[in-house]
């Protein structure tokens, strides 16, 4: 499936040049959600470029991650204004807690993790948006709390029906 | 050609150099870091800053042109400062490791700081703690050490052309790795070494395997042996301040018997070896129809290269391994025979200038039985440490040839060492094979010297062979391609993966440079004019080994101990 996706993309870039690079990955990241080895493989392939090269530039932008997002995806604001209110303390209480780094997520799959520039949210300052919740004013501490919401869902989740 | 001024001095200049080329013709010496001769200047480090009068701030030599007139001074004040903050700068985060480095004495950056009296800490930075990566059987990364000059990705990307490694990331989190953060064994390098001959300071080196040979030496139930390559005796006198190019064959065997070795065997024996075994191959392919053009198969990065990058080439790689690999099998098998040994009390070692050897004798086709041929490879470099450490003075040894059975080799054999080598003592061969009769001239000229690609029509008798002689790793896909499109005129390539040969090799000493490639490779050309046994067919203890045990070449026992095959590999490219 996720071949599929890879392969439309190309599609849409026949003769692609290496110029194409960044506007490939966004592509492909907004369809599949991340970009996986097999992605990166095959458009190194189409543009003649070798792996390396495209994992050193897609790091070099903050905006790409390369694990399939998580059950709950977690965005931390880290702009000005977040910043200022202490988002930093934030960011890493939520590493801490779900022992995963910005653009990573969890082994068990329930949770990925990502820092975002602004989201336009300044007046909540520090801020984290939990698949399109909004978690206002935060501190260290009360992550904890909201992060454990989530883990018991995931809990249910797993023994409920579905 | 025109005239600046440097430091009050009136030199000579031509239009389109940059300032630092200028410099250096004229013996003024300005620090370089990230600067790479024949590659473009990245202008990365700017160390190499001068003041040029007349324009604004500090100019960085090694990318800027010359223009006439010019009025440039290297060391004024301005230019030393700036040279001293970028050093200090580069140490804040720096391990200062020296003490426990395996660049103690020759690293460019321990060389500026002292050069430019660093003695205090004037930014205080959190120490790197990078990962260090062991899991190449070749290479060490330890990123900590590394200062971000970019010559490793330069030499694996524009030179090499494998580009297994990259900047990742970005800012004050960037670091030199494989794609996705992966280990380097699990990436598309292949072990060449040729980064670490590049790399100014420790953050690349080679995995060592010098406590293994010391503990072995040490153990009175290992009976340890030890063979060197043809490039080792032409090169590893640099490390003890001998003049490049001079061969310490006789001296360094001295050596290796004082440091406990019981044999020392010479891996030209091998190689004139392998010339008996790859001549008839290709002799036989080209009688029978085989596949065409053969390609040399002793270069181990080569092979991983074909294996990840053309796999569909792997019918013309040479079935025959490589020397070190035939001198490995042999040692545990016809060696061991006759002197009664058991094979696995023998710890053998071996000498290369090389590092993608370690990985070649790991490879899980090289050995029998659960032994594998080789037990330890130790480069030019390594080897060079051990004697020094065994306080061994060259002054005071005399020399001593290599031990039988292994020790006699012609000087086609030992002509391996550096590009050509093989294609020059194949052809001999062939010759000879084919009519009966020896070239008219046994001096290839058409594939010696350090071209990246030599080719020539060479006549056998009534063929006429089409061969090629690629050095530098790099410049292979330009003929395979060729090939891909249909190409034909070609029956055997060689190709040695490092720019040069093994002359230049990743184990050589660090100090490896145009120069003294040069002067190595004339070292070999030397031996080959100066001595008699020229010809691998001509080696009687060749003839004996095959009279006795192998009986013909290509023959049973050859296969099961001389010959192997290769696999089509799954890495990230
Ligand atoms: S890399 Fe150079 S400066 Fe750094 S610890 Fe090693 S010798 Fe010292
Ligand atoms: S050893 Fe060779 S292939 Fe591997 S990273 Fe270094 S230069 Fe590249
Ligand atoms: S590993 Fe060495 S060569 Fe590569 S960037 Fe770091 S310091 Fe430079």
């Amino acid at each position: 499936m996720s071949d599929d996706i890879v392969n439309k993309v190309l599609e849409q870039h026949p003769d692609a040049r290496r110029d194409s690079l960044i506007p490939i990955l966004q592509e492909v990241q907004e369809r599949q959600g991340y970009l996986s080895k097999n992605a990166v493989v095959k458009i190194g392939r189409h543009l003649r470029l070798p792996a390396s090269k495209i994992y050193g530039v897609a790091t070099f932008y903050n905006q790409f991650r390369f694990q399939r997002t998580g059950k709950f995806h977690i965005l931390v604001c880290r702009g000005t204004a977040c910043h200022v209110r202490g988002s930093a303390s934030v960011l890493a209480a939520v590493e801490k807690e779900l022992k995963i780094k910005a653009g990573e997520t969890s082994k068990d799959g329930v949770f990925s993790l990502e820092v975002v520039a602004c989201m336009g949210a300044c007046g909540l300052a520090p801020v984290i948006c939990i698949n399109g919740e909004f978690y206002a004013n935060l501190e260290f501490g009360k992550v904890r709390e909201i992060l454990d919401i989530y883990k018991k869902k995931a809990e249910e989740g797993k023994a409920g029906p579905q | 050609m025109f005239e600046i001024e440097v430091n009050g001095r009136i030199i000579d200049a031509s239009p389109g150099e940059t300032i630092l080329s200028a410099l250096k013709r004229a013996g003024i010496r300005v620090p370089t870091l990230c600067h790479m001769n024949d590659l473009m200047p990245s202008g990365a480090c700017r160390i190499c800053v001068v003041e040029v009068e007349g324009m604004r701030g500090l100019i960085p030599s090694c990318s800027y042109p010359v223009q006439e007139g010019m009025k440039i001074k290297t060391n004024s004040a301005k230019a030393i400062q700036a040279r001293k903050t970028i050093i200090e700068l580069l140490l804040a985060n720096h391990p200062d490791d020296c003490l426990y480095c395996v660049r103690n004495g020759n690293c460019k950056l321990q060389g500026l700081a002292e050069e430019y009296g660093i003695r205090e800490r004037h930014f205080t930075g959190k120490k790197s703690r990078g990962n260090i990566d062991i899991t190449s059987p070749s290479i060490v990364r330890d990123q900590s050490k590394c200062i971000l000059c970019g010559k490793c990705v330069r030499i694996c990307e524009e030179v090499q052309r494998v580009s297994a490694i990259d900047f990742v990331g970005r800012g004050s989190k960037t670091v030199i790795a494989p794609a996705f953060n992966n280990n380097l064994n699990v990436s598309s390098c292949i072990n060449c070494g040729q980064c670490v001959l590049a790399c100014p300071t420790g953050a690349l080196r080679e995995k060592s395997y010098l406590r293994e040979v010391s503990e072995a030496l040490a153990d009175p139930e290992k009976i340890v042996v030890v063979q060197h390559a043809p490039a080792v005796s032409v090169s590893i006198a640099e490390e003890f301040g001998i003049k490049p190019g001079t061969d310490i064959a006789g001296m360094m065997v001295a050596a290796f018997k004082r440091l406990g070795f019981k044999k020392v065997f010479d891996t030209s024996y091998t190689a004139d070896l392998t010339i008996m075994e790859e001549a008839s191959e290709l002799v036989h392919r080209v009688k029978t129809g085989g596949v065409l053009p053969m390609m040399t198969s002793c270069s181990p990065g080569w092979i991983k290269y074909v294996e990840q990058f053309y796999p569909e080439f792997i019918d013309n790689l040479s079935t025959c391994k490589s020397p070190q690999q035939m001198m490995g099998a042999l040692i545990k098998s016809y060696f061991a025979e006759k002197e009664g040994i058991d094979p696995a009390k023998i710890f053998s070692v071996s000498v290369m200038p090389c590092t993608a050897k370690k990985f070649e004798a790991g490879r899980p086709e090289m050995g029998r039985n659960n032994i594998f041929d080789i037990d330890a490879v130790l480069t030019t470099r390594e080897m060079a440490r051990m004697i020094k450490m065994h306080g061994i003075d060259f002054n005071s040894v005399v020399p001593e040839e290599a031990d039988l059975p292994f020790g006699t080799r012609s000087t086609a054999g030992k002509l391996f060492g550096g590009t050509g080598g093989v294609m020059e003592a194949a052809l001999r061969t062939a010759h000879f094979l084919i009519t009966g009769k020896e070239m008219k001239s046994l001096k290839v000229e058409q594939v010696r010297g350090l071209d990246g690609v030599k080719e020539a029509k060479i006549k056998v008798g009534d063929l006429q062979v089409g061969v090629a002689v690629i050095s530098g790793v790099g410049n292979a896909s330009k003929i395979l391609e060729q090939l891909k499109e249909g190409r034909k005129d070609l029956h055997f390539i060689e190709v040695m993966t490092c720019p040069g040969g093994c002359v230049a090799g990743g184990g050589q000493p660090i100090e490896t440079d145009k120069e003294k490639i040069k002067t190595r490779l004339q070292a070999l050309y030397t031996i080959d004019q100066t001595e008699t046994l020229r010809t691998s067919h001509a080696n009687k203890a060749v003839q004996e080994l095959y009279k006795e045990y192998l009986k013909e070449p290509l023959g049973e026992k050859s296969h099961e101990l001389l010959h192997t095959h290769y696999t089509k590999r799954d890495v990230l490219v």
